[in-house]
C-alpha cells in the first residue's frame, strides 16, 4: 500500500523584509512579500527523501492561509511533491495556533495520511507548537524536532537533539514528525520541476468542507488576544571605534565602565 | 489567593535556573504550586520552597524518561485538575512548549509561548512577547480557559522568598497515548564546565570571521576570562567549527544576557532574532558596514585576531 505523506507548509512574510502588524494586530500578510517558510523546506525535503526510499509513496503538501499561500504550495510542488491542498476561507483571518491545529488536523484526516511532516517552527510566529497540537488532535505519536529521520516497515525513527541530551526516538505510523534545519539541506527546484509543478493538482477546501464552524477559528475564535504591539525603539547609537592597535584595550575599558570587569 | 502551577525543569533533582525565575513571575499573580516529575523529583523541593513554592507536587515514574512528552502532559493535567490554578507557567524550552501546548488543548485553554515578562492584569495575566526578531514588543492575554504561558530564560530575576514548599505526591494515571513515542537511546550532552548558554549573564559568540574550528579557542579564552558561555552563528555551526547546541538565533538558542559579545558575526536577521534583547551588545568586526554595528553599545572595527586576544589579556590583567 502506498505511504501517504502530508507535509504542512506555511506561507510567511519574508523575514528580511519589513514585517509588521495590521490595524487589527494580526500579522500583516498583505503589504509584505511572502514565501514558503524556509523551515518548512526542510520538511518537504525529508518527505521527498522518505518517499524516494519507499516502494510506493505520495507526498501531499498542505497549507492553511490566504490566496497568496498558493505560492508556497507551488514552490513545494516544484521541489517534487505530488499534489497540494489549500485551505482558504475569509473566516480564517487571525486564527491562532490552537485554531490552526484544528484546521490542519481536519484537513489531514480528510486527505488521509500515514505520516505528517512539519517544520520545526514557522518563521513568523516561531511558536514551534503546531506539530505537537496536531499530534494531540489526531491521537497519534508525536516524533518532533528531529535532526535525522527515517521510515522503515511502518516505523519512524529519528534523533532529537535536546537541551540536556540527544535522544533516539521511535514510533509506529501513523505519526506526526517535525524536522529541524539540521536534517539536511533542502533541494532547489529544477527547471523541469518548476514546469511539472504547473500541471500538478491543487485542491481548495474551505471551512465547510472540513465541517468547521466560523466561530471556532479566526480572530473571533482565538484563544489569545494581542492587546498592544509596539515597535521596539531603535537602540541608541553606540560608540564605534576603529582598531588602531588599542581596540582590545578600549573595549576592556568600556566593559570596566559598565562593571562587567 | 489563587494558585499558579509552575512546571519544574530539573536534572535529577537539580532545579534549573529558568524555573526559579518562573517562581518570581508566578508570585506576581498568585501562590506558586510547583510540579516536579521524574527521577529526583522530590529532591527539588528545598530549592523550590526557598524561592516561593507553597506546595511541590511530585511524581516519579520510568515513563517520563522512556517516552516523549505525553507522560509529562498527563501529569501536568492531573496537577491542573487537582489544583484548579489561575494560570500554568512552563519554561520555554522546546519540550516545555510542546508540553504546554498539549495541556492547553486538553483543558480548552489558550497558550502564549516565549513570554519575556508577565504582569497581573484586571482580566488575568498579561504576557509580554518579543516578536519579528525582536523588532516588536507585544502584550497579550489568554481569553479562553486558564492561561497557559511559557516563559523564556532570563525573563525575571531569581528571588529568595521562603515558603512552605510542602511536598505532596501527585497521583497520575497515564493515558493510552503516553507510550506512543519511545525514547530508545539517550546521549547526555557533555558538560563544558561553562555556564548554560540560555542562562548565562554573559555570552561570547563567534561567527564565520573566526575562520576555523581551531580558532574558536580565542573565543573560548575570552569567554573564560569573563565566566561567560560560548555561542556561535549558524555559519560557524554549519562549517562544523562549533556544536549546534551553541548556535544562537532563530533556529538555535535565544539568549538575553546582560552582555553579548559578537565576534566576526555580520548580524543577519536570523541571528539577531536570538540575541537582540541582550542588555548590552558589543561587536568586533572588520567590516564597518556590518549590520551588527546597528545594534551595539560599543563596537570595534578591526580584526578579531588582534582585538580579541588583546581584550582577553587586558581583562585578565585587570582582574589580577
Ligand atoms: C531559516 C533560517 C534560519 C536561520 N537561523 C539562524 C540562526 O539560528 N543563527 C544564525 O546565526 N544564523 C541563522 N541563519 C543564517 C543567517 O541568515 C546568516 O547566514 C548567518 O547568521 C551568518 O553568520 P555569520 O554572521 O557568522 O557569517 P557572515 O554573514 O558571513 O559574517 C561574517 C562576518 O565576519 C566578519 N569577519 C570576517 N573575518 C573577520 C576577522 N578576521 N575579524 C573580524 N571580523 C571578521 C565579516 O566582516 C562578516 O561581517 C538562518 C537562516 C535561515 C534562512
Ligand atoms: N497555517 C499553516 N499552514 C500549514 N502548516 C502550518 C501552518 N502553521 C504552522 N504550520 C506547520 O507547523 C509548523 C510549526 O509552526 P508554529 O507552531 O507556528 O511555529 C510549521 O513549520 C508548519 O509545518
Amino acid at each position: 500500500m502506498s505511504l501517504r505523506i502530508v507535509v504542512t507548509v506555511k506561507y510567511v512574510p519574508d523575514a528580511t523584509g519589513d514585517r509588521h502588524f495590521a490595524d487589527d494586530l494580526t500579522v500583516d500578510r498583505d503589504d509584505v512579500d511572502g514565501l514558503l517558510s524556509e523551515l518548512d523546506e526542510y520538511a518537504v525535503e525529508q518527505a521527498l527523501q522518505i518517499a524516494e526510499n519507499a516502494d510506493d509513496a505520495e507526498v501531499t503538501v498542505l497549507t492553511v492561509g490566504p490566496e497568496d499561500a498558493k505560492d508556497a504550495l507551488r514552490k513545494a510542488l516544484s521541489m517534487g511533491a505530488d499534489k497540494a491542498i489549500h485551505v482558504e476561507d475569509d473566516d480564517l483571518h487571525g486564527t491562532d495556533a490552537i485554531g490552526t491545529s484544528l484546521v490542519l488536523a481536519k484537513a489531514i484526516e480528510k486527505a488521509g495520511f500515514d505520516l505528517v511532516i512539519s517544520g520545526m517552527a514557522s518563521t513568523d510566529g516561531t511558536g514551534g507548537i503546531v506539530p505537537a497540537l496536531v499530534a494531540e488532535r489526531l491521537g497519534v505519536p508525536q516524533v518532533t524536532l528531529l535532526s535525522e529521520v527515517s521510515v522503515e516497515d511502518g516505523t519512524v525513527t529519528g534523533r532529537r537533539d535536546g537541551d540536556a541530551a540527544s535522544e533516539q526516538l521511535q514510533a509506529q505510523l501513523p505519526a506526526v514528525v517535525s524536522v529541524t534545519d539540521q536534517s539536511g539541506e533542502a533541494r532547489y527546484p529544477s527547471f523541469k520541476g518548476i514546469m511539472a509543478a504547473k500541471k500538478k493538482p491543487v485542491q481548495s477546501w474551505d471551512l465547510s468542507d472540513l465541517d468547521i464552524e466560523a466561530e471556532e477559528v479566526g480572530l473571533d475564535g482565538a484563544f489569545t488576544k494581542v492587546e498592544v504591539a509596539n515597535e521596539r525603539p531603535a537602540r541608541t547609537a553606540g560608540t564605534i571605534v576603529k582598531d588602531e592597535g588599542e581596540g582590545g584595550k578600549q573595549l576592556a575599558e568600556f566593559l570596566a565602565s559598565q562593571k562587567f570587569i | 489567593m489563587a494558585e499558579v502551577l509552575v512546571y519544574v525543569d530539573h536534572v535529577d533533582g537539580a532545579v534549573r535556573k529558568p524555573t526559579l525565575e518562573l517562581l518570581t513571575l508566578a508570585r506576581r499573580i498568585g501562590e506558586p504550586v510547583a510540579v516536579a516529575l521524574g527521577n529526583g523529583a522530590a529532591g527539588t523541593a528545598a530549592a523550590l520552597a526557598e524561592h516561593g513554592a507553597v506546595k511541590v507536587l511530585t511524581h516519579e515514574a520510568a515513563e517520563y524518561a522512556d517516552y516523549l512528552v505525553v507522560p509529562k502532559v498527563d501529569a501536568l493535567q492531573a496537577a491542573y485538575e487537582a489544583v484548579s490554578p489561575a494560570a500554568v507557567l512552563v519554561p520555554s524550552s522546546a519540550e516545555g512548549k510542546e508540553i504546554a501546548a498539549r495541556l492547553a488543548l486538553r483543558i480548552g485553554s489558550g497558550i502564549i509561548t516565549d513570554a519575556v515578562d508577565i504582569e497581573a492584569g484586571d482580566e488575568g495575566p498579561v504576557a509580554t512577547q518579543s516578536v519579528f526578531a525582536a523588532s516588536f514588543t507585544t502584550k497579550s492575554r489568554v481569553i479562553k480557559g486558564t492561561p497557559v504561558i511559557t516563559v523564556k530564560p532570563n525573563s525575571a530575576a531569581v528571588e529568595a522568598a521562603p515558603a512552605a514548599g510542602a511536598v505532596e505526591a501527585l497521583s497520575v494515571s497515564f493515558s493510552e497515548k503516553a507510550t506512543g513515542t519511545k525514547i530508545t537511546g539517550r546521549t547526555p550532552r557533555e558538560s563544558t564546565g561553562r555556564p548554560e548558554l540560555t542562562e548565562a549573564a554573559i555570552v561570547v559568540s563567534g561567527g564565520r570571521g573566526v575562520n576555523g574550528a581551531e580558532n574558536f579557542s580565542i573565543i573560548e579564552a575570552l569567554a573564560d576570562s569573563l565566566g561567560a558561555a560560548v555561542g556561535a552563528s549558524r555559519a560557524a555551526v554549519d562549517a562544523g567549527w562549533y556544536p549546534h547546541t551553541n548556535q544562537v538565533g532563530q533556529t538555535g538558542k535565544s539568549v538575553s544576557p546582560q552582555l553579548y559579545i559578537a565576534n566576526g558575526i555580520s548580524g543577519a536577521i536570523q541571528h539577531r532574532a536570538g540575541m537582540q534583547t541582550s542588555k548590552t551588545i558589543v561587536a568586533v568586526n572588520k567590516d564597518s558596514e556590518a549590520p551588527i554595528f546597528d545594534l551595539v553599545d560599543y563596537g570595534v572595527v578591526g580584526d578579531l585576531f588582534d582585538v580579541v586576544p588583546q581584550l582577553t589579556e587586558e581583562i585578565k590583567a585587570r582582574k589580577g
